[in-house]
């Protein structure tokens, strides 16, 4: 047991440089099992992010399925476009006419809160200040120049950095500071319930399979013994 | 009716002779400890690799079109596709630590020493053929790392002079990394590869059983016939083959005592497997790379194209070397002086609980360098991690030359006549 917690040990360094290099990321707090924050989140997604950004992998009814949201509900309340429930969540947009249009193609976004983690998608949309060099007049602390405009500045209004970095905090929305982070909040919780949808399956599978393993190693290590008691 | 049907099959196949010679009556040392059970394992890996990969191919597209899109399918489409994708991915990772510790376990107890030079040569087989199947099943995916991983070491073939950028035209089949590239690594990762290992495994368990395994001890359990008296013999029944040549002692059969004690290596490995599977399946980004989360792109290059942790080593060894041709050929040294290991060792006493300290401390500064080595591949190249890698391969290799040297003189403790429990 001594030597296995050794070669344990031996190992940990391989995990002790899992983060690269850190950019400070605010902590969006995020919770799958929070289905309110989901819809909600879901709905700020195809309000205002799905014009540009598909799910090209994710489709309508699993989503209402793993949200708790009746069939009927959900096409009236979240599909605009006449898709069928068992479509993947797309738009119309032409890829090449929107990288004309931004400098590149919005990406697909299915698996965003994955390649970049929830916390940079909650610090990202939490970012944008007033910046009259940019074809959008803003610009965005944690992506630097980055192509899309500030699509939530109704609800958040906008910041703005002067030359001594000071920073004005949003004006001229229609939230307040802490009911937008709480839509952005909600958001990042869709998109981190999207990059994985099986993600509360697998974890409550997980606990079962480990107690059945343990319950095993009890008995296993008990057959060994009983097995070994005559060799000497 | 079962003992009429195993009669029946025993009159045209050696069904139960095989059952009594490699496992029911195989005679193998008494004392293994924990570092045996890694065989097993691997064993066991190889089996869910198989399994899961048969499932997975049923789903999987292998296209550049395709490919990407069809492993979200199986993640969110396909019944419990998640489960079989996240399977195949850890035991990737799970493979190589595993293979990685029973390859210590060889070098601690002098497994690769006479007479098991050519078992270990399989074994070696194993281990590039397994880098070779992990290499080609990571670009599977098609993801960003992925590409550029393929990229980075498709590119070392372009080193070699004259038919360098021939012969990398015809490992990618085009001009690029591409759709075609896709096809061909797919058919070696799903059919040849994992044929030749299972050939090669098949090998490496024969070859074992025909020397005897070694142990902890490093001492012979299979004596000269008529030198052990009969009372000092292994009181079990062995299969005649081990019997009729030698005198066994310290022995004891593989089955039931080992089956029953790898069945609880099995359970203690199945628990950590599956705590990292359900709880952390991409490893905190090392099993599974992040940017492998979008799609592969030609144009767009990751910030750090590392390739995956178990290469780190080899691929830090690449990288300290300024020259790309020198790289290439220093990587490869590094895996073929692992083949040459049974003659870099001139010395006859195996297990290092016998050896010089001088030899203990080798063997530790081999695997601190080893881990070193693995961790800077896994991290960006930066001066002071080239400096790094340049002492910790220096450490590598150095274990090989100093070997050679003081295994021919060397001062080792007097080795008992028999195991101890």
């Amino acid at each position: 047991m001594k030597k296995l917690l050794l070669a344990f040990c031996a190992l940990l360094p391989l995990f002790a440089f899992a983060s690269g290099p850190s950019v400070h990321l605010d902590k969006a707090g995020n919770d799958l099992t929070d289905k309110e924050s989901l819809k909600n989140g879901f709905k700020t997604y195809i309000n205002y992010c799905l014009g540009c950004h598909q799910l090209q992998y994710q489709r309508y009814n699993r989503t209402f399925k793993d949200l708790g949201i009746e069939e009927a509900d959900g096409i009236e309340n979240f599909m605009y476009t006449g898709e069928k429930p068992g479509d993947h969540i797309t738009n119309t947009m032409p890829a090449k006419e929107a990288a004309k249009w931004f400098g590149s193609a919005p990406p697909d976004l299915t698996l965003e809160a994955r390649l970049r983690t929830p916390d940079w998608i909650y610090t990202y949309l939490r970012s944008f200040y007033m910046d009259d060099k940019r074809p959008f007049g803003v610009n965005n602390k944690l992506f630097k120049d980055v192509g899309m405009p500030h699509v939530l500045q109704d609800l958040q209004g906008v910041s703005s950095i002067d030359e001594q970095s000071n920073v004005t905090p949003a004006m001229g929305g229609s939230l307040t500071t802490e009911e937008y982070d709480i839509v952005v909040r909600d958001l990042a919780n869709f998109l981190e319930y999207v990059g994985e949808p099986s993600k509360l399956e697998r974890e409550a599978m997980g606990y079962n399979v480990l107690i059945f393993l343990f319950i095993f190693f009890i008995i296993s290590y008990f057959l060994k013994k009983e097995y070994w008691k005559d060799i000497h | 009716m079962f003992t009429n049907f195993m009669a029946w099959m025993d009159k045209r196949l050696p069904l139960t002779d095989a059952w009594n010679k490699h496992l029911a009556q195989y005679p193998a040392p008494k004392n293994f400890n924990f570092w045996y059970f890694f065989g097993s394992l691997a064993m066991l890996v190889l089996v869910n690799q198989i399994l899961t990969g048969v499932w997975l191919t049923m789903s999987y597209e292998p296209s550049g079109d395709g490919a990407f899109a069809s492993i979200e399918y199986i993640m969110r489409d396909v019944d419990y596709g998640w489960l079989l994708r996240y399977m195949h991915s850890t035991g990737a990772s799970a493979f190589f630590i595993v293979v990685y510790l029973h390859m210590m376990r060889g070098l601690m107890y002098g497994s690769y020493q006479k007479p098991r030079e050519l078992l270990w040569i399989f074994g070696m087989l194993i281990f590039l053929v397994l880098m070779a199947e992990a290499f080609m099943g990571y670009l599977l995916p098609w993801g960003n790392m992925s590409y550029w991983g393929a990229q980075v070491i498709i590119s070392l073939f372009g080193t070699i002079p004259v038919i360098g950028d021939d012969l990398t035209l015809w490992i990618r089949g085009d001009y690029v990394i591409s759709g075609a590239t896709l096809n061909r690594f797919f058919a070696l990762h799903v059919i040849a590869l994992p044929l030749v290992l299972v050939i090669l495994v098949f090998l490496h368990i024969l070859a074992l059983h025909e020397v005897g395994s070694n142990n902890p001890e490093g001492i012979e359990v299979k004596k000269k016939k008529g030198t052990i008296k009969p009372e000092e013999q292994s009181k079990f029944a062995f299969h005649k083959q081990y019997t009729e040549k030698y005198d066994i002692v310290d022995a004891i059969p593989f089955h039931p005592y080992y089956s029953v004690k790898d069945i609880m290596g099995v359970a203690g490995f199945l628990i950590l497997f599956c705590w990292v599977m359900f709880f952390a399946p991409d490893g905190g980004g090392y099993f599974i790379e992040a940017p492998n989360f979008e799609p592969a792109n030609g144009l767009k290059t990751p910030e750090h194209i590392v390739p995956v942790w178990y290469f780190g080593p080899f691929f830090t060894v690449l990288r300290i070397v300024p020259d790309p041709l020198l790289g290439t050929i220093a990587m490869f040294s590094a895996i073929i002086v692992l083949f040459l290991l049974p003659w870099f060792d001139r010395g006859v006493v195996k297990s290092v609980r016998y050896r010089s300290k001088l030899h203990l401390l080798n063997l530790i500064q081999f695997s601190i360098s080893f881990i070193v080595l693995g961790v800077l591949g896994t991290m960006p190249a930066t001066p002071t991690a080239n400096m790094i890698g340049i002492v910790a391969a220096f450490g590598y290799f150095g274990f090989f030359v100093a070997l050679w040297f003081y295994s021919k003189n060397e001062k080792c403790k007097p080795v008992p006549e028999r195991v101890s429990h």
